[in-house]
């Protein structure tokens, strides 16, 4: 009989960080941290970056109780990590999208989003989402989750990297 | 003319490719006139060449080992041996040669379809398919030019790159049997089906049928989510030209780092389930994953920051801190 392969998957309740073993270089140069360990370490929907490639940015995020809307210029993805979470939806009118459309990264809608209903999907884990450009979004989860968001450095951003990386 | 392997043999400039039941074979005129050879596995050499084809020449280096490989300029491509490799070049036996892009691209297309044997498919993980040794034996064209799927937005969407299924040819790999094949629940409203999507990118990957050959899934811009699934040895030592980003989705692999001009061990990258690294643009990097894993390499795929690149502009470091 076939071999059996068990699939190795990490969870903020299980996981197990690898490591930098630097033979003649600087261990910060490979910016190396661990999703599970920064949404440990982080506050609900905390935007914490932990991969930039100039304007680019992977954020994570631990997903917990109700995000605020945010609404962005442009599209954005989620992709759940762990754990199961709702993305709900709404086309904002004119008066609350971001007026420069060249504008980076998401921001929070003040107020309550207005608009039409879009609807809303559940992501659960290894389920990628789309947040498409000029909606409004929010997160909701019952029990902490990770998500990972694909996305522009933007004012909601947070950078810790000395917090978050591996430095020796 | 075929040579008594039953292959042909292919010249670019000065360099010349021959091989026989085991191994490729490639020689060169050092910059003061003498020959020089390098010999390379015939398995290794052409998995490492069906990668530099179906990537256009990547970012740019691809080394098929530590002696010979291709650096890309973006419309021409050098083509080295032993130019990225501290002794060799030390002792000036090193050749670089640079050529236009379609003129190496269509030798090397060349070569792989004559050098690929019936039943060897150099995409595939070393368990997963037959030998690439031994005489001149037929070819396999159908494995040899598949054609890289792109998304342009996101998988799934309406006329963007299709899901895998059973019915399209991507079955569940062995080694992901366990892996869920659930969709997510969609909800949408009427008239924003294709606003309200997502799908499920660990069961897309689980029906990967290659190795080390990413996909693009999802793209914001110019940042290109390029999900691959990796099983043995990664065939090319990879230096790129910009910083580069892996994000482990499951199971480990492990990384050695060199330094992309000599080759000298510069760190080793252990890698599992949730772990984010870059790779410096001062390095080159090989991967060894020991079970089919998830690997996502993010690209910035902007084409300004090749002129950046060239004027030592782009970072070289992906942060500071
Ligand atoms: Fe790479």
């Amino acid at each position: 009989m076939a071999h059996q392969y068990k699939t190795r998957f990490g969870s903020l309740k299980d996981y197990d960080k690898g490591r930098v073993e630097p033979i003649n270089d600087d261990v910060r140069h490979y910016a190396f941290s661990n999703c599970f360990e920064i949404a440990e370490n982080s506050a609900p929907y905390e935007k914490v970056v932990f991969g930039q490639n100039m304007e680019y940015v992977m954020e994570v995020l631990r997903a917990e109780g109700n995000s605020p809307w945010y609404t962005c210029a442009h599209d954005e993805f989620a992709l759940s990590m762990d754990g199961e979470v709702e993305i709900h939806l709404v086309k904002l009118e004119d008066a609350q999208t971001i007026q420069d459309t060249e504008k980076h990264g998401a921001i929070t809608v003040e107020g309550d989003p207005q608009g039409t209903n879009m609807g809303w999907m559940k992501l659960g884990r290894g389920h990628q989402g789309m947040l498409p450009a000029g909606s409004a979004y929010q997160f909701r989860s019952s029990q902490p989750g990770v998500i990972i968001l694909q996305t522009c450095k933007g004012d909601l951003s947070i950078e810790r990297w000395a917090d978050i990386c591996q430095s020796a | 003319m075929a040579n008594a392997h039953g292959y042909n043999d292919f010249s670019l400039g000065g360099f010349n490719f021959a091989r026989d039941e085991y191994f490729a074979h490639i020689t060169w005129e050092t910059l003061d006139g003498r020959p020089m050879s390098h010999t390379m596995d015939a398995g290794n050499f052409l998995r490492a060449l069906m990668r530099d084809v179906a990537w256009g020449f990547f970012y740019g280096w691809v080394n098929f080992d530590d002696v010979i490989g291709t650096v890309n300029h973006y419309n021409t491509v050098d083509l080295y041996a032993g130019s990225f490799n501290g002794p060799m070049k030390d002792a000036g036996i090193n050749r670089t040669e640079n050529f236009p892009t379609d003129d190496i691209r269509q030798l090397f297309e060349k070569m792989l379809a004559d050098w690929t044997n019936d039943g060897f498919d150099p995409f595939a993980a070393p368990q997963e398919t037959g030998s690439p040794y031994g005489h001149n034996n037929g070819d396999n064209m159908s494995a040899i030019t598949r054609a890289r799927e792109l998304a342009t937005r996101c998988v799934g969407l309406e006329g963007d790159l299709a899901l895998r299924t059973d019915e399209s040819g991507a079955p569940v790999n062995r080694a992901f049997a366990d892996v869920p094949q659930d969709a997510p629940e969609l909800h949408p409203e009427p008239g924003f089906e294709n606003e309200v999507h997502a799908f499920n990118l660990f069961a897309f990957l689980s029906r990967s049928q290659v190795t080390w050959n990413p996909s693009f899934t999802s793209v914001v811009k110019n940042s290109f989510m390029c999900p691959t699934t990796e099983e043995h040895i990664l065939p090319i030592i990879h230096g790129n030209d910009r910083v580069e980003w892996f994000f482990q989705m499951c199971d480990e692999i492990h990384w050695n780092s060199d330094h992309k001009e000599t080759g000298e061990p510069l760190a080793r990258v252990i890698m599992k389930a949730g772990d984010m690294a870059a790779m410096p643009a001062y390095c080159r990097h090989q991967g060894f994953s020991p079970k089919r894993s998830m690997l996502l390499v993010w690209e910035n795929g902007n084409p300004d920051l090749v002129d950046d690149i060239k004027s030592g502009a782009a970072p070289q470091v992906p942060v500071q801190f």
